[in-house]
C-alpha cells in the first residue's frame, strides 16, 4: 500500500497558520449539520469535550465508554494541573513560550505547527472551563491561582488542588451531559469499541461488544473519532487505571491507521515505589509537589539510617546539584533518568529502589496549613498506601510508566491515515513529541476536543461524498462476524494460565528492557521474550465464564492479546531509532547520562504499518521541520 | 512499609443477574500482605478461583486511587469499609488482623440494581445530572477566566462540594436509600459560583424531580450519608439544596411564550 504521510501542515507563518486554516475550512451550514453524525469512542477529556461541542454544533453524535459512568474516565485522575500561556503572574509567559517550551521539552520531536496551535487555544481552554463553573484555585482577590510544572520557568498551570483532572472532567462531562438532555448526544455506556467499520475506504462504524449482555452491537456515522487514551499498561504497573486499553485504538491499527512513535513512552519520576507481588497499580504523586518538596538521596551508599538522622552535609539534593537552573522542576524524563542512576549506582533508599522527596523546608518555611492546602489529597493518599506521615517523613518515590507520547498518526486535522477516522488526546502522537511536559495532557485533550476536532470534522463532512450507509450493509455484518469469531477463539483455548499472569509476565519484559533505559541486546531479547509470552497466551489462557454475559475475563485477554502485538511493535520502534530523545533513552547514545538525538538520520516521525497477522510491520517515515525553534541539544542546566 | 501476611475468611454475596436469587458464599484469602489494597487481596481471591475453574468475584473497580468511584461495597456493613474518607480500593489490609473474618454485600438500594455479585447500577446518578447539572454555556462563549473574580471562599466551598466522586456510599448507608447528599453536592457546587446564578432555581427543581423520579428515598437528616462518604461531602450542601429547591417551588415563574406581553 502506497502510503503519504502528508501532515497537511497549512502555509504561512507559525502565528496565523490555525487562524488562515480556520477561515479557509470549509462549513457545513447549521440545517445540513443535523443530517451528519458522529461517533465518538472513549468519554475522557478529549472525547467528553468533543462529544459535547460536536453536538453544541448540531451534529448527531453517537458517544461511548467502556465505563459505567463518562465521569469515570481516567482523566478524572489527573492530579496537578493544566498548562496556559495567560501570563496572569506577569512572570513573561506567552503563546510563543509555551510552544517553545512545549518544543523543547518533547526534545524536537513534535510537528511545530501543532505544538503552536496547542498553545494558541490553551488560553480559551481556561476561560471555557471557568465559565462552565470548574472551581479552579483562586487567590484573596478572587482571581485565578497559578503554580509551576516541570520544563518551564513561568508559572502558568492552573489547578484545582491535587483533583484537577477531576474538575476539568466533571465540567466536560456536564457539558455532554447537557447535551444528552438536548438529545443531540447518544449515550452508550459499558461498550467496548472492538473493530472499525470501513465503507468505501472510509471510516463509517464501529463494533461494540456491550459489556454487561455481550452482544456485538454495530452503529453507524459519518465520522468516527477514537479519544481512547494511551498504553501505559503495557507494562503492566503503570499510574494508568485497570481498564485502561490500546485496543480501540490498536483494532483501528490493524485497519489501516498507522501507529506512529510508539516506543516514546512517559515514565513518571515520582510514583510510590513497588510494594509487593499482589500489585494491582501504581499511584503518581503529583509533579505540582516538587514545586515545594526537594528530591534527595544520601550522600553514603548503603545508608541506613532514617531520613531525619542524616545530616543536610550527608545528602545529594542530584537535581538541584546537576540542573541548577531547573532544580527539582527538570522535566520529567530528565527527572527520572536521574532517579534510576542513583539507586543503579546504590545510593537508593528504602529497599533500594526510592529516593526522597522531601517537604521538611516548605513546611517551616510556609507551615503545615499551608501545604495542606496546596497538596492536603495527595499527603493522605499517600499515608493511606504506604501507612506513613509525609508531613514528619520525607516521601519515598520512584519512577513509574505514567504516559505514552506515542499513538495513532494523525495529520494537522487530527484525521488518521483513514479517511474519516480523527484521534484526540492521548490516543494520538501529535503535539509532545518524545516527552511531555506536566500540566499539557489536560490542556491537549480539551483543545483537541473543544477547539480543533469541531472545526476539522466540519471541514471533512463538507468536502467528502458520504453515501447513505446502514448497519445492514455487509461490511458491518463482516466486522461483527470477524469480532465474534475472536471472541470465540478466545473462549476456546481453555488452558492453564490466567489472563493477569500473562500481563504481568509481558509488563516485566516491558518494564526491564523497554522501559526507562534500553539496550539494543536488550530489545533484542525482549521481542523473543514477547514471541514466547505471545504463543503461551494463545494456546494456555483460561478464561472462565460466558461469551453472552458479563465478564471481565474476556475483557481483560482482548486487551491483553493486542499489548502483546504493541509490545512487540514497541520493541521494534525502539530498536530502530538509532538515538535517545526525551522518554526514549537508548543507552549506546548518551552523553554525560543526557539523551543524546541524531537529527540527521532520526529527525522524524516513525509510523508503522499493519501487514497481517505475524508479519513484520513497514516503518514510514514523516520528516519533522523546525522552522522556529532552532534544533539544539537539550539542557536544563 | 514493613510487609506481613495475613489470612481472611470472607463471606461474599453472590448474585448472577438482576433477576437471580443472590446469596453469601464462604471464601478464604490466605498469604495477604498487609501491604496490599482491600481490592488487591480480592485480585488474589478471584485468581485462586479462576485457577480452580470457578466464577471469580465481579466487583467494579478502575482508577484505584480512590478518584474515579467506580468501586465500593459493603464490608461488615459499611460503606467502603471500616477506615473513615477511603474507598475501597484506597483501604489497606494492615487495617485487618489475622483470621479476621469479613462480609461483603453490594450497595443495597431499589435505585441501584445488583448487576452480578457485588456490582450494582448507579446510572441514576447520570441522569440526575443530566437534569439541570451543568451550567449552559457552548464552547466558544466564554469570557476572559478572570473577568469574573469569585470571592476565594465561595470558590474553595464550591471545590470541596465539586470533589463528589459519585460512588453511592452515601445512598447504600442511608436508611432510606437517599440520594440527597448527591444531588445536594452538585446544586451547592454549581449555585455558589456566580456562573451558576442564571439556572439555580430550574436547576434545583429539575434535579431534585429527577431524583424522585428514580425512586431514591427522601432526607431525614440523620447524617449516615455524609459520616461514610469517602470525600466527606458536608451535610451542608443539602441544607442549600433544601433552600434552593423552596425557593424555586415558592418563586416559579411561568415560562414566556411568544405573544406573551404583546
Amino acid at each position: 500500500m502506497a502510503i503519504n504521510l502528508d501532515s497537511k501542515i497549512p502555509s504561512g507563518p507559525i502565528e496565523s497558520k490555525w487562524k488562515n486554516h480556520k477561515f479557509n475550512m470549509k462549513l457545513v451550514n447549521p440545517a445540513n449539520k443535523r443530517k451528519h453524525s458522529v461517533i465518538v469512542v472513549g468519554t475522557g477529556l478529549a472525547g467528553a469535550s468533543a462529544a459535547a461541542s460536536l453536538g453544541e454544533l448540531g451534529y448527531k453524535v453517537k458517544a461511548f465508554c467502556v465505563h459505567e459512568s463518562p465521569r469515570r474516565a481516567h482523566s478524572v485522575a489527573a492530579q496537578g494541573g493544566i498548562n496556559a500561556a495567560k501570563n496572569y503572574q506577569n512572570d513573561g509567559d506567552s503563546v510563543y513560550r509555551l510552544f517553545y517550551d512545549t518544543v523543547k521539552g518533547g526534545d524536537f520531536r513534535a510537528r511545530e505547527a501543532n505544538v503552536h496551535r496547542l498553545a494558541e487555544v490553551s488560553t480559551a481552554i481556561i476561560d471555557t472551563c471557568v465559565a462552565q463553573g470548574v472551581p479552579f484555585a483562586r487567590e484573596y482577590g478572587g482571581l485565578l491561582s497559578n503554580r509551576s510544572f516541570g520544563g518551564a520557568q513561568v508559572s502558568r498551570t492552573f489547578y484545582a488542588r491535587g483533583q484537577t483532572g477531576q474538575q476539568l472532567l466533571l465540567g466536560a462531562y456536564s457539558a455532554m451531559m447537557r447535551q444528552v438532555d438536548l438529545g443531540q448526544v447518544e449515550l452508550r455506556t459499558r461498550r467496548e469499541m472492538l473493530d472499525l467499520v470501513i465503507v468505501d475506504g472510509k471510516a463509517r462504524g464501529v463494533s461494540m461488544r456491550n459489556l454487561l449482555t455481550g452482544e456485538i452491537e454495530s452503529y453507524e456515522a459519518d465520522a468516527v473519532v477514537i479519544a481512547t487514551g494511551g498504553y501505559s499498561n503495557v507494562f503492566y504497573l503503570s499510574t494508568n487505571a485497570m481498564a485502561c486499553a490500546v485496543t480501540a485504538a490498536w483494532k483501528a491499527h490493524k485497519k489501516g491507521a498507522l501507529f506512529a512513535n510508539p516506543c516514546y513512552t512517559q515514565i513518571h519520576p515520582t510514583c510510590i515505589p513497588v510494594h509487593g507481588e499482589n500489585q494491582s497499580k501504581l499511584t503518581l504523586m503529583s509533579e505540582s509537589l516538587r514545586n515545594d518538596g526537594r528530591v534527595w538521596v544520601p550522600k553514603n551508599k548503603n545508608d541506613k539510617r532514617p531520613p531525619q538522622d542524616i545530616p543536610e552535609g550527608e545528602r545529594d539534593y542530584y537535581l538541584e546539584r546537576v540542573y541548577p537552573s531547573f532544580g527539582n522542576l527538570a522535566p520529567r524524563d530528565v527527572a527520572s533518568r536521574q532517579a534510576k542512576f542513583r539507586c543503579d549506582e546504590g545510593f537508593g533508599v528504602g529497599e533500594g529502589h526510592a529516593v526522597y522527596l522531601d517537604f521538611k523546608d516548605a513546611i517551616q518555611r510556609y507551615g503545615e496549613d499551608k501545604i495542606a492546602e496546596r497538596y492536603g489529597n495527595l499527603f493522605q493518599m499517600y499515608d493511606k498506601i504506604t501507612g506513613e506521615n509525609p508531613y514528619k517523613m520525607p516521601m519515598k518515590i520512584y519512577p513509574a510508566p505514567h504516559y505514552t507520547m506515542g499513538g495513532l498518526w494523525v495529520d494537522y486535522n487530527l484525521m488518521s491515515t483513514i479517511p474519516g477516522l480523527f484521534v484526540a488526546g492521548e490516543a494520538n502522537f501529535s503535539d509532545h513529541g518524545a516527552n511531555r511536559l506536566g500540566a499539557s495532557a489536560l490542556m491537549q485533550g480539551l483543545a483537541d476536543g473543544y477547539f480543533v476536532l469541531p472545526y476539522t470534522i466540519g471541514d471533512y463532512i463538507a468536502n467528502t461524498k458520504l453515501e447513505k450507509v446502514t448497519t445492514d450493509n455487509t461490511a458491518f455484518k463482516e466486522t461483527k462476524n470477524e469480532v465474534e469469531t475472536g471472541i470465540n477463539k478466545l473462549m476456546n483455548i481453555k488452558g492453564n494460565r490466567t489472563v493477569e499472569s500473562l500481563h504481568k509476565e509481558l509488563g516485566r519484559v516491558m518494564w526491564d528492557k523497554c522501559g526507562m533505559s534500553r539496550t539494543r541486546e536488550g530489545l533484542q531479547e525482549a521481542a523473543q521474550k514477547i514471541a514466547k509470552i505471545k504463543q503461551e497466551f494463545w494456546n494456555n489462557v483460561r478464561i472462565p465464564g460466558e461469551v453472552n454475559y458479563l465478564n471481565p475475563e474476556l475483557e481483560k485477554a482482548g486487551r491483553v492479546a493486542d499489548f502483546i502485538e504493541l509490545g512487540e511493535l514497541m520493541c521494534k520502534d525502539a530498536l530502530e531509532r538509532e538515538e535517545s530523545c526525551g522518554g526514549h533513552f537508548r543507552e549506546e547514545h548518551q552523553e554525560n547520562g543526557e539523551a543524546k538525538r541524531n537529527d540527521d538520520k532520526f529527525c522524524h516521525v516513525a509510523a508503522w504499518e499493519w501487514n497481517g497477522d505475524n508479519k513484520p510491520q513497514t516503518r514510514h517515515v514523516e520528516e519533522l521541520k523546525f522552522e522556529n525553534v532552532k534544533l539544539a541539544t537539550r539542557s536544563y542546566k | 512499609m514493613s510487609e506481613n501476611k495475613i489470612n481472611l475468611t470472607l463471606k461474599v454475596w453472590r448474585q448472577k443477574g438482576q433477576k437471580d436469587d443472590g446469596q453469601f458464599k464462604e471464601y478464604h484469602a490466605n498469604d495477604i500482605s498487609t501491604d496490599a489494597s482491600f481490592l488487591e487481596m480480592l485480585d488474589a481471591v478471584n485468581e485462586e478461583l479462576i485457577s480452580k475453574g470457578d466464577d471469580p468475584i465481579a466487583f467494579d473497580h478502575d482508577c484505584r486511587e480512590g478518584i474515579c468511584g467506580s468501586c465500593g461495597f459493603m464490608i461488615d456493613g459499611n460503606a467502603h469499609g471500616p477506615q473513615k474518607s477511603t474507598t475501597v480500593c484506597q483501604l489497606h489490609m494492615r487495617h485487618f488482623k489475622n483470621g479476621d473474618s469479613v462480609t461483603l454485600e453490594p450497595w443495597r438500594a431499589s435505585s441501584f440494581p445488583v448487576i452480578k455479585d457485588l456490582m450494582v447500577d448507579r446510572t441514576a446518578f447520570d441522569r440526575i445530572i443530566r437534569s439541570g447539572g451543568y451550567i449552559s454555556v457552548n464552547t466558544g462563549n466564554a469570557q476572559d477566566g478572570n473577568a469574573l473574580p469569585i470571592p476565594k471562599q465561595d470558590a474553595d466551598e464550591a471545590f470541596n462540594a465539586a470533589t463528589c466522586i459519585g460512588c453511592g456510599a452515601c445512598v447504600a448507608s442511608c436508611k432510606n436509600a437517599s440520594a440527597a447528599l448527591f444531588t445536594s453536592a452538585k446544586i451547592s457546587h454549581l449555585g455558589l459560583l456566580p456562573q451558576g446564578q442564571v439556572e439555580k432555581d430550574k436547576r434545583a427543581l429539575r434535579m431534585v424531580e429527577q431524583m424522585d423520579a428514580e425512586g431514591f428515598g427522601a432526607c431525614t437528616s440523620t447524617g449516615t450519608c455524609s459520616a461514610s462518604c469517602p470525600k466527606d461531602i458536608s451535610l451542608i450542601n443539602i441544607a442549600k439544596m433544601n433552600k434552593d429547591f423552596l425557593k424555586a417551588s415558592l418563586t416559579k415563574k411561568p415560562e414566556a411564550h411568544a405573544g406573551d406581553g404583546v
